[in-house]
């Protein structure tokens, strides 16, 4: 059988806009194909305080990506005396892949953040950078198949932040039980204009 | 450029710490024709004479003033062939900006990206400093801006500011002049006068070349036709 490198650790992420506020999701595996070798892995990691990055695919490739983004978002800090609006920094990553497009990490990158006026904005795309916008939600990793049917099912416009956070986390757990690879609890970001919200979730620890 | 004999910089201090190619360029500059700029409550002008050697010269084929994006213009004094240069490598800059990030260029982050290339050609080895001294107009999230760019590579934002020939009357005559609250058409009379101040000969719609941007953050080189309008306003 074929080596699936972006199946390697396993993964899910979910981004969800609701009214003035975004939520994102992910699960805590860390694994090497079936065997579990770790339960809370970071895969959402802050640009600032309004704009957060999930990572799913190969592991050592997101946090390396993870480091370049970060990295990059600070020269733009310090040049010009602003953070980056969502937007931006979609394309800039979105450059960043596409610079390595015969060699690329193999990752999945989910982006949420609240752009001017506190406008929710979300984007995915694939590991060249082919962006991929939507007004409702985005998914990523070994769980996006299952992911897409709990979203559809279960999304709705213009969700309060309570219902959103409901929401993001009631599909996410559902995804992830119907994916060998992804799993072992979840962490949920939930971001409004004035506050943020982190939570980890228990799911079925098995 | 690298393995000529003069492959070392030839800007190099003077024992009482000047930099004299810098100081020649800066000579060259201000021997070159006048050009200002004025930073309106709405939008910014940027002015400058366009004397040419001779009457047979067709006028329409000279462009002093040039746009670097759709909302950031410029215009030179001193060396028009090294303006071309900065020109070239600004524009290519904005786009590279734009290409990364999918957004426009800020005007700080242009002018400090053109100041740099400036720089860069007093330390470099085979190259000599620009002849030339640019005013950038732009208009962004910022509001209207108006930046003065040196051969050295420092920078600047001003509210109007001239250089070339008749440097110092035409910022006393600014000085006098400038409020605040000036409007952009208020801004253009302004400049129009201002030239005319040291202006040899009879000023006119194809001796002057003027560059407005105003709310709507669109740069343009007016055409001769609507100086002439400006000037019989001024008249």
């Amino acid at each position: 059988m074929s080596f699936r490198i972006f199946e390697y650790n396993g993964s899910a992420i979910v981004a969800m806009v609701g009214k003035n506020c975004f939520a994102i999701a992910s699960d805590r595996r860390l694994g090497v194909q079936l065997q579990t070798i770790g339960t809370d892995f970071q895969k959402i990691f802050k640009i600032h305080d309004k704009l957060y990055v999930g990572l799913a695919g190969l592991a050592t490739d997101a946090q390396t990506l993870h480091q370049r983004l970060v990295f990059r978002h600070k020269l733009y800090q310090l040049r010009e005396e602003r953070d980056m609006k969502p937007e931006t920094f979609a394309s800039l990553v979105s450059a960043i892949l596409y610079e390595k497009r015969f060699g690329p990490y193999f990752t999945q990158p989910v982006i949420a953040g609240l752009g001017e006026d506190d406008q929710p904005f979300i984007c995915t795309m694939d590991s060249i950078g082919a962006k991929e916008l939507a007004k409702d939600f985005v998914v990523a990793g070994t769980a996006s198949e299952s992911l897409y049917g709990a979203c559809e099912s279960m999304y709705k416009p213009d969700m309060e932040p309570e219902e959103l956070f409901e929401t993001i986390s009631q599909a996410l757990q559902a995804s992830v039980d119907r994916d060998c690879l992804s799993g072992w609890g979840g962490h949920v970001l939930l971001v409004t204009p004035t506050e943020v919200r982190e939570s980890t979730l228990k799911g079925r620890m098995d | 450029m690298g393995d000529s004999q003069y492959s070392f910089s030839l800007t190099t201090f003077s024992p009482s710490g000047k930099l004299v190619q810098i100081e020649y360029a800066l000579m060259a500059v201000g021997s070159g024709q006048t050009s200002l700029g004025i930073k309106a409550a709405n939008g910014v002008v940027i002015a400058t004479e366009k004397k040419l050697p001779s009457i047979l010269v067709d006028e329409t084929s000279v462009q002093k003033i040039q746009s670097l994006t759709s909302n950031i213009g410029v215009v030179y004094s001193g060396m028009g062939p090294d303006s071309r240069v900065l020109v070239r490598k600004s524009r290519k800059q904005a786009q590279q900006y734009y290409r990364l990030y999918k957004e426009a260029i800020p005007v700080t982050q242009l002018v400090r990206e053109t100041a740099a290339v400036m720089q860069e050609f007093t330390q470099s080895g085979g190259v000599r400093p620009f002849g030339v001294s640019l005013l950038v107009a732009g208009f962004d999230d910022n509001g209207p801006q108006l930046y003065q760019v040196d051969p050295s590579g420092s920078y600047f934002s001003w509210k109007a500011s001239a250089m070339g020939k008749n440097v110092s009357n035409a910022k006393t005559f600014l000085e006098k002049r400038y409020t605040e609250d000036m409007e952009l058409d208020d801004a253009v009379h302004t400049a129009i006068l201002t030239l005319k101040e040291g202006f040899e000969g009879q000023i006119s719609g194809k001796n002057i070349e003027i560059g407005i941007i105003g709310n709507d953050r669109t740069f343009k080189v007016l055409t001769p036709a609507e100086i002439e309008d400006f000037l019989a306003e001024v008249e």
